[in-house]
């Protein structure tokens, strides 16, 4: 089995093996091989086209999380002109598990902000898997704060399990360092668009998702909680993962039906990890329509909107009630 | 009680205390055990004494509606919000349907959801004060939660009063999905309003305040108060030992922890949260001193 290929992926993983081998015979350059090479390709594009017709939730759970997906900065560095990172919270340390900076967007100044996963073991320990403690969200409402007063629209991106449940960030307030980024991005007067390419693992996602637009990769998950977790506690057995992501519609098309994600992006056939550079392309034209799109409202109208956005959020009955 | 077992798997640190609760209201049974010291304790005194152990100084949860009654003065109080009630709009399902969660817990709490909200006085200074009923669904934060909080927002911004919250809660309410998750930037952006209005907010974090309602409005008090040994955090302790694989240190998430390292502004008595609290609203709303204002 390639670990590189989620198990449904193992079909398309094989024929890609027979492929590279035909490929690394035919270098003796025989045509009949180069015409089996076409074929084998055609028949694995539409093997993929038929495996990922149908995908389950648990399966998109699985693609969002996939090993080869690409992170925020295989993003950063397709999409933007230039980038400078920037580090640290200026008050206890610099935290790799989200990462930020000033970047140009088409020739625009912007401030980019994402989670940031590692790809080998060393870098994933560094990064601590994504998972962002306080003074990963303070550094982040550092630059947010930043862009604010030098009027850069703020792109963040979202690929977290979550925020790190540890005793040290603990300690240190995680609790206080998400709401207070939910507080301060309600009100930061430059546009905000949050972009979910990989796993939006709770409050941790939300600390830096607060927005204006929000859009997800297709085969980006949002939820509350973990389908590992939600199993774990609602069914008792993490093994009901698959009932649990199914059951809190954690995919974009149904958090799109559900109107909470104003956009889905579609992604590469096989997923983003198949083609980085036609991933980082549509989102880069998404952003760039979504800026422009945001750039109609003045600085009140875009906080109004906003503030709005976040209130209509959720679904409540009314009742007559005796006075 | 089945409908917050969620809750007690997360954080089996809490004691069980749905049969306390009850047991209050329950005529027949005189006599309690105080959860911490086994002190056997005498109901009415117990009662006379707000719930707090006359042993050993622990304090019992209490439901929302006792909470706010202990708290605002007697007299004219409007409820805020009642009017919002809870819908499964996903048709939630787990090994039971979320509809049916929220019936047993209607009819086990008398409440619609998980928020009660008030419009009173505390010690003649006019305010909201809201609470959560821990015993419905482990205080978890819906829709419904998230809308009352808003209406008491806008209450107090209507009438330039101040809000009071009392919190008691596991976190988001995970049969809202992703609803539950937009509840905390929802209620947070509403406090973001009270600040730019130059209204206070006194977050008051009572056993046990986790997850997604520490992470957004119980945290963000102008002054964070805490009642004495209240279980507070992000994450749960289980799911903390797990990820760390260490034993937690000896009074871990307790509030004299989160005053230690500067995340509360100070523990208050149940017995002196009145006094106390009316005297911070009354100096940052610029209004009499209890003295005065008594006479």
């Amino acid at each position: 089995m390639n670990p590189n290929f989620l198990e449904f992926e193992q079909p398309i993983a094989d024929l890609e093996a027979k492929i590279e081998d035909l490929r690394l015979v035919g270098s003796g350059s025989e045509v009949n091989i180069s015409e089996e090479i076409t074929k084998l390709q055609e028949k694995s594009i539409t093997l993929t086209e038929s495996i990922f017709k149908n995908l389950s939730s648990w399966q998109i759970s699985q693609l969002s999380r996939h090993p080869l997906r690409p992170y925020t900065r295989d993003y950063i560095r397709r999409i933007f002109d230039e980038f400078d990172e920037l580090h640290g919270d200026r008050t206890f340390a610099d935290d790799a598990a989200i990462i930020g900076g000033i970047g140009r967007l088409d020739g625009k100044p912007v401030m980019i902000i994402g989670h940031q996963k590692g790809r080998d073991v060393k870098e994933k320990v560094r990064r601590n898997f994504g998972m962002p403690k306080p003074e990963g969200y303070r550094k982040a409402l550092r630059l947010m704060e930043m862009a604010e007063r030098f009027r850069m629209p703020i792109l963040t991106f979202i690929d977290t399990p979550g925020a790190f449940p540890g005793i040290d960030a603990e300690e240190r307030g995680q609790s206080e360092a998400i709401a207070r980024n939910l507080l301060v991005m309600s009100r930061l007067r430059v546009p905000v668009v949050a972009t979910v390419i990989g796993e939006g693992g709770s409050g941790g996602a939300l600390a830096i998702g607060v927005c204006d637009h929000l859009q997800m990769l297709q085969y980006g998950t949002y939820s509350v909680i973990s389908p590992e977790g939600c199993a774990s506690i609602l069914w008792r057995s993490a093994e009901k993962a698959p009932e649990a992501a199914e059951a809190m519609g954690l995919t974009a098309h149904r958090l799109h039906e559900l109107e909470i994600v104003d956009e889905v992006i579609p992604e590469p056939l096989g997923g983003a990890h198949r083609d980085y550079d036609l991933a980082a392309d549509r989102l880069r034209k998404s952003l760039l329509k979504a800026l422009d799109d945001l750039s109609a409202y003045d600085t009140d109208s875009l906080l109004e909107r906003r503030y709005q956005r976040l209130v209509s959020y959720g679904n409540v009955a009314t009742t007559p009630v005796d006075e | 009680m089945s409908s917050n077992s969620w809750l007690e798997k997360i954080l089996p640190a809490i004691r069980r205390n749905d049969g306390e609760d009850r047991k209050s209201t329950v005529p027949e049974g005189l006599w309690r055990k105080c959860p911490r010291c086994d002190g056997v304790l005498y109901l009415p005194e117990l009662e006379r004494n707000m719930d707090v152990c006359p042993k050993c100084g622990h304090h019992m949860r209490l439901r929302a509606r006792r909470r706010l009654k202990l708290f605002l003065d007697e007299g004219a109080q409007v409820e805020i919000g009642n009017d919002l009630v809870p819908v499964d709009r996903l048709k939630f399902k787990d090994s039971k349907k979320y509809k049916d969660r929220l019936t047993a817990a209607q009819k086990d709490t008398g409440e619609d959801d998980a928020l009660i909200v008030l419009r009173g006085k505390l010690r003649d200074l006019p305010l909201v004060a809201c609470a959560f009923e821990f015993s419905f669904m482990g205080g978890s934060m819906g829709s419904v939660v998230g809308a009352r909080f808003v209406r008491a927002v806008d209450v107090c911004l209507e009438r330039n009063i101040p809000l009071v919250c009392f919190a008691a809660s596991g976190g988001a309410r995970m049969q809202e999905a992703l609803f539950s998750l937009m509840q905390m930037a929802k209620t947070s952006a509403a406090l973001q309003r009270m600040r730019e209005a130059g209204l206070p907010f006194i977050s008051v974090l009572t056993d046990p305040v986790y997850g997604g309602v520490s992470a957004s409005l119980a945290m963000l008090g102008d002054v964070n108060v805490a009642e004495p040994n209240a279980l507070i955090g992000f994450a749960g302790p289980r799911v903390i030992e797990q990820t760390v694989r260490q034993k937690l240190p000896e009074g871990f998430q307790r509030s004299e922890f989160l005053l230690e390292h500067g995340a509360i502004d100070m523990i208050v008595h149940r017995h002196e949260m009145r006094d106390t609290l009316h005297r911070l609203l009354a100096s940052m709303m610029h209004a009499p001193m209890a003295e005065q204002a008594a006479s």
